[in-house]
């Protein structure tokens, strides 16, 4: 078995005229952190949301755990085994849960779906999962309204590794969350990482949590690939002006906004770097 | 003594305090409630609360006043206008209430399927809402009775075809809304089947939003139904309905007995506004969740 996990080649979209993702081509290896970085805009999401089968490419192809996805109709029993192979954590921990259902019963409805246990043990196995996310039993029958962001998005994480998939899409699974919870989850992901060997494909659009998840990037701008590498040596030595931009946008001491920073300011981005790979 | 000592309050005495279902619904929900448990209750113990069988003629009794025998005296046939007033809400409140239960049910599964599916088939459904629309919920009853000739069950047709529309043109919106969220995508990658995310998500999210718009329409069918009853081409006689009874009633009216038709008509407007204040409750309340 290949140790391959995604491999998708020239992938494209297109919404009418508009093209969100242009001819993106990317791999990921079993127990890599792949993080795309991009502004807003950039296409980063919608080539998350082609991964995990939410968009249907209008070009190129994917392969997931050696085996292609093609577009069209999938059977249910298809999505099933697929679900297995990659699950997707949103942004939005306040829509991403129905707010009518239980946290135990969330997770406990994505057991039922993909195992058959009994209810005492899917009871037993939702409990450890919460455990794993930092939740406790009492959180279990709690409703999704009755928890902070930061507890909604552990519960979404609980969510998608109680499939026990092969990858993790992180569709900016950080960005809503102030900056002590942000590192709280940033820890948990790679808690969960080093103990079960998930691989992760983490969208985001900040510098330094991209820094501290992943071991390589891919930086996007106008749904293209602009430059990829290891994280470190992007982050510290970007080659491309739009990643030196990119960069440059961060905030940091001494920091004067600037509109779109070309060179000047890029150059003398030290300091961002700095914080960076802190 | 302090000052918390001046606000305590002396005795043991409280109200007592509603419950929470009583006290979301207002003085004019609770009323409005209690008013129409009374009339279902009045509906399903008809047989035994009535003091007289709601069809035995009673000649003496021919439009007669009020009496102690008679409470609301009699019609033109000496029909204990009471009893009929009892045994009728069956008719006029059974019927509307099928109008509404089977409207709901056809109206939210084609939204729901035109929300979920989208493209052509929310297309196709669309347009045959429109067309349904364009036509006024009586044409529909009145072709149905061509058909099936007068009688409920046209009716019931009719009007579950011509409310149908409204239901779902509500639905579908909400369900357009519904379903862009995250929550319905992760079930989504979760391998979780369309009609499953439709019934334990999508459902259960829209469900009090269905309620409040069926609630609201049963106010309409109430009226819908008796009026085509009063034009002799829904309930007939010689069974007790609200909507035939203003009509006889009216005859009788003529002849010094009004309060046939005016016990049935006043019926039919308090239960309607009763229906149209818990229907309006329950929407607000449907509002305050978002």
């Amino acid at each position: 078995m290949s140790d391959t996990v995604i491999e998708a080649t020239g992938l494209r979209k297109e919404f009418g005229t508009a093209v969100a993702v242009d001819d993106v081509s990317l791999t990921l290896e079993r127990g890599q952190s792949l993080a795309v970085v991009g502004e807003s805009g950039s296409g980063k999401t919608t080539l998350a949301r082609m991964l995990v089968g939410l968009e249907t490419p209008t070009g190129g192809t994917l392969r997931v755990c050696g085996r292609p996805r093609p577009p069209g109709r999938v059977s249910s029993r298809e999505r099933r085994r697929r679900a297995r192979e990659m699950q997707i954590v949103f942004q939005d921990p306040y829509s991403s849960l129905d707010k009518l259902q239980r946290i135990g019963g969330v997770i406990e409805a994505s057991l039922d779906l993909h195992f058959s246990l009994t209810p005492g043990e899917r009871r037993k196995r939702a409990l450890e999962l919460l455990e794993a996310v930092g939740l406790a039993e009492r959180h279990a029958t709690m409703l999704p309204r009755q928890l902070s962001g930061g507890q909604r998005q552990r519960v979404a994480i609980a969510r998608a590794i109680a499939v026990e998939p092969q990858v993790l899409v992180l569709d900016e699974a950080v960005a809503a969350l102030d900056v002590s919870i942000q590192a709280q989850i940033l820890n948990l992901l790679a808690d969960i990482r080093e103990r079960s060997g998930i691989s992760y494909v983490f969208i985001s659009h900040d510098l330094a949590v991209v820094h501290q998840i992943s071991e390589v990037a891919l930086v996007m701008s106008g749904g293209r690939v602009v430059e990829r590498g290891p994280t470190g040596a992007l982050l510290s030595d970007p080659q491309e002006e739009y990643t030196k931009s990119l960069r440059a946008a961060v905030p940091r001491p001494g920091w004067k906004p600037s509109r779109r920073a070309v060179s000047g300011s890029a150059a003398n981005g030290s300091a961002a770097s700095g914080t960076a790979a802190s | 003594m302090t000052a918390l000592d001046t606000v305590r309050p002396r005795g043991g005495f409280r109200l007592p305090r509603p419950g929470p279902a009583l006290r979301r619904l207002g003085p004019l929900g609770t009323g409005a409630a209690v008013l129409l448990a009374a009339v279902l209750a009045t509906t399903l113990l008809a047989p035994v609360v009535a003091p007289y069988d709601p069809n035995r003629p009673d000649l003496f009794n021919a439009l007669a006043g009020a009496s102690p025998a008679h409470l609301l005296g009699g019609d033109a046939l000496g029909r204990d206008v009471l009893s009929r007033l009892m045994w009728g809400a069956r008719t006029t409140l059974s019927g509307p209430l099928l109008i509404i239960f089977l409207s709901t049910t056809i109206g939210t599964t084609l939204a729901i399927t035109a929300a979920w599916a989208g493209g052509k088939v929310d297309a196709v459904v669309s347009r045959l809402l429109d067309v349904l629309f364009a036509v006024p919920g009586i044409v529909f009853a009145l072709v149905a009775v061509a058909v099936l000739g007068p009688g409920v069950p046209g009716v019931v047709l009719g009007l579950t075809i011509a409310y149908t529309p409204y239901v779902a043109r509500v639905v579908r919106s909400a369900a357009l809304r519904e379903r862009q969220l995250p929550y319905i995508a992760a079930a989504w990658v979760q391998g979780r089947s369309a009609v499953g995310i439709c019934v334990r998500h999508l459902l259960p999210n829209l469900r009090p939003l269905i309620v409040a718009q069926s609630v609201s329409a049963l106010g309409f069918a109430v009226i819908d139904l008796a009026a085509i009853s009063f034009l002799g081409l829904g309930v007939q006689p010689p069974t007790a309905d609200w909507g035939l009874m203003v009509k006889s009633g009216l005859d009788s009216a003529t002849r010094g007995q009004p309060l046939e038709a005016l016990g049935a008509g006043l019926l039919i407007a308090l239960v309607v506004a009763a229906v149209n204040i818990l229907g309006d409750r329950i929407g607000r309340e449907e509002g305050e969740l978002r």
